[in-house]
């Protein structure tokens, strides 16, 4: 099987940590993975805000970039969702069949790590070590558009030495929503707020989830009020063996 | 065409709309405690229910249906009302539905009516407009009454008065009502009797009833309103003259289709099984409720929002509010903030297309999401609200140029459509790391980033962007 990685564009210029860790998991499975140079970003946040010409060529180097992989692997399920979805309506939009075709042989290939993990390589124990107290967010794309159900729980429970700890209200979306966080900053904020403040009811030292966007958000938040807890992707965690982390 | 909210118009922004929802400690408790209450019980209450998603389906398929038939059934109807004894007028908008009622209040010299709840009319502002004709319109569903007591606007589609305690209900009452006990309690029991009493008188003196409908079958010409209070029953059956103003979206073809929905609107509503209430009538009978009935359907924007094809799925709401009691930013902004009769995720799609993008409110109603997806899941007619709220975000943004942005999400695309220009960007920003302290942290932004850093900390950029750490080790290249 010929897997390529889409890190996405967050998680390569911002933390690129995380895209070491797919590799490091997939390896560790047996696995090759390819990274193609030619991607860039899966136009999400161009196409949620309203910018859908300019997010056309983003999905035009999305399928050239990744035509004739088998599996794309990505740390986040909400582009995956975007690939999914909205790339087939931006080609159609744009009136280019020939991208059409392309996109839609390409984007039911996308697979979000947790997902592809689980189903499509049958694995929930990826030799994963790390004994630390950690609660899992479920973001809503994950969740809603890439219906991973309980598949990054799985993961979590077969990693050695977790306290893996239930999160309160898991399932309210933590107010990051893209542009919404600086276009609607202050119901952004309240909804950071008390995801933050679950996050602390359930003592947790790490909360993990799978996309780097929301973590980012929560994060800010954990940071800024000095709660001492760490936000962590939940690839950096499968692919932690308990010596470092 | 687009439709008009009269009494709507100027409303500001919803981030700024939002701002004062999200300081008020008394909303932001009384909606939390609301909503999470029903939330669960709506829960469960579908969850008893093993054919939930077959009937979702089955109501998106059945309401598609009649939406591209609906030149044909609404001719059905009008056909079938006016045979079993109703007169049928149709308004373009909201001027011409109220005129119309007015006209009709007028005919049966009522100084006076008592409405059911209705969205309709609360959509084309009509106890306005009859109140600057000299009538006197009184709300009779209890949280209606209340909010109108108040001199508020309702803040919920179910439950207007979702915004108020029990304490608050309490003083409008003893305000506002005049006939109110005076040792009035904040006990539920107590103020439902007020307000019943205070009703009971205006109930019998009506000459005239004002409703809308949840449903209008075609094949029939029969009307249906659901309800919890039987209010709206004493007003459907007791006045001489009853006028019902209902869009044009409402029409079901036939009763086969009307038991997919009675399963549906309860259970994602009220959370209940069934409702207490369900008044069905067909034109006017001899001996038995009003005497002269007459329908005026409603378009005000519906036909518009019909012709566009992501757009049309929000015209098959049935206004069951469940969206509302999931949606964490209908939690924290409150009802009011979305400028309109129709507040939460429903309304986000609903009223910048009945209205048309161009006003401040209806241009960030699109926008005032975090595309969660909650919304979605829970609606009984399966709207997609977030796609509905991206497409119109893409109109509001064609609408209202804003130069700064526009020129932002250009040079943005510009540099994320290409690995090359992107590796430059990161290179950039890799270098000037230092600049933002050793921390690793971003402590404050400069405008617009500044809402960013208001509440949060950003993370500055590591030394080696993936890419580039990448061609290091693997010797890829780039």
């Amino acid at each position: 099987m010929r897997i390529g990685l889409f890190v996405t564009c967050l998680t390569d210029t911002m933390f690129p940590e995380t895209g070491k860790a797919v590799v490091t998991v997939l390896e560790r499975l047996g696995h090759r993975v390819e990274f193609p140079a030619g991607q860039s970003c899966c136009g999400q946040m161009h196409f949620n805000t309203g910018y859908r010409r300019e997010a056309v060529p983003m999905a035009r180097g999305f399928a050239r970039a990744f035509d004739g992989y088998d599996a794309i692997v990505t740390p986040s399920a909400s582009c995956a969702a975007m690939v999914r979805e909205y790339h087939p309506v931006l080609a159609a939009e744009a009136g280019d069949a020939a991208l059409a075709r392309q996109v839609a042989d390409v984007a039911p290939r996308v697979h979000d790590l947790a997902t592809f993990l689980t189903g499509v390589l049958g694995v929930t124990d990826v030799g994963a070590r790390f004994p630390h107290r950690v609660t899992y967010h479920p973001t809503c794309h994950s969740l809603r558009m890439m219906h991973v159900g309980d598949a990054p729980l799985r993961l979590l429970r077969a990693v050695g030495g977790i306290d893996l700890v239930d999160l309160p209200d898991a399932e309210t979306c933590c107010g990051f929503g893209g542009t919404f966080s600086v276009k609607n900053p202050d119901v952004s904020a309240a909804m950071c707020a008390d995801k933050v403040s679950a996050i602390r009811q359930s003592r947790a030292e790490v909360v993990c989830a799978g996309d780097n966007s929301c973590l980012m958000h929560i994060d800010g938040a954990l940071s800024r009020q000095r709660t001492g807890v760490r936000s962590m992707h939940l690839a950096e965690i499968l692919a932690s063996t308990g010596a470092g982390a | 065409m687009t439709g008009t909210m009269p009494t709507y118009l100027g409303m500001p922004s919803f981030p700024r709309a939002a701002k004062k929802a999200v300081a008020d400690s008394q909303l932001r408790r009384n909606l939390t405690h609301a909503t999470t209450a029903i939330r669960a019980k709506r829960a469960n209450a579908v969850a008893e229910l093993d054919d939930w998603e077959q009937l979702r389906q089955a109501a998106k398929a059945i309401k598609d249906h009649t939406l591209a038939n609906l030149d044909t059934y609404l001719l059905q109807l009008e056909g079938n009302v006016t045979r079993a004894g109703g007169h049928v007028h149709w308004a373009r908008d909201a001027a011409e539905a109220n005129a119309i009622v007015a006209a009709l209040v007028k005919e049966a010299e009522a100084d006076t009516v008592v409405k059911v709840k209705s969205m309709a009319t609360q959509e084309t502002g009509l106890n306005e407009a009859l109140a600057a004709r000299g009538i006197r319109a009184i709300e009779t569903d209890l949280a209606e009454l209340i909010v109108q007591l108040d001199d508020d606007r309702p803040s919920h589609i179910l439950v207007p008065a979702i915004h108020k305690n029990r304490a608050e209900i309490r003083d409008i009452f003893l305000r506002e009502m005049g006939d109110a006990p005076a040792d009035l309690t904040d006990d539920p029991t107590r103020l439902a009797a007020a307000a019943r009493a205070h009703l009971r008188s205006e109930f019998l003196s009506a000459k005239v009833g004002i409703s809308g409908a949840n449903f209008a079958i075609a094949g029939t010409g029969s009307l249906v309103v659901v309800e919890s209070e039987g209010n709206g029953r004493m007003c459907l059956t007791l006045p001489d003259t009853l006028i019902s103003v209902v869009g044009v979206e409402k029409l079901l073809p036939s009763w086969q289709d009307l038991e997919v929905f009675l399963a549906l609107l309860p259970r994602s509503s009220t959370a209940e099984r069934m409702n207490p209430y369900t008044t069905i009538w067909t034109g006017v009978a001899d001996g038995d409720g009003p005497r002269n009935f007459h329908l005026v359907l409603l378009d005000n924007g519906r036909t518009g929002t019909l012709a566009d094809p992501t757009g049309r799925q929000a015209l098959r709401c049935i206004r069951c509010s469940a969206c509302l009691n999931v949606c964490p930013v209908y939690e924290r902004a409150g009802g009011h903030a979305y400028g309109s009769p129709y507040p939460g995720p429903i309304g986000a799609i609903l009223s910048p297309q009945l209205r048309g993008v161009t006003s401040a409110i209806d241009a960030s109603l699109p926008f005032a999401s975090s595309l969660c997806g909650a919304c979605y899941e829970v609606c009984p007619v399966a709207i997609n609200i977030p796609e509905v709220l991206v497409e119109l975000r893409a109109r509001s943004v064609a609408e209202h140029k804003h130069p700064i942005e526009r020129a932002v999400f250009r040079l943005s695309g510009y540099v994320l459509s290409s690995p090359r220009r992107l590796a430059a960007a990161q290179r950039a920003a890799s270098a000037g790391r230092h600049i933002v302290g050793r921390s690793g942290r971003i402590r404050r932004l400069p405008p617009p980033l500044s809402a960013w850093t208001d509440t949060r900390d950003a993370p500055a950029p590591p030394p080696e962007s993936f890419r580039a750490w990448w061609a290091r080790t693997r010797g890829g290249a780039e």
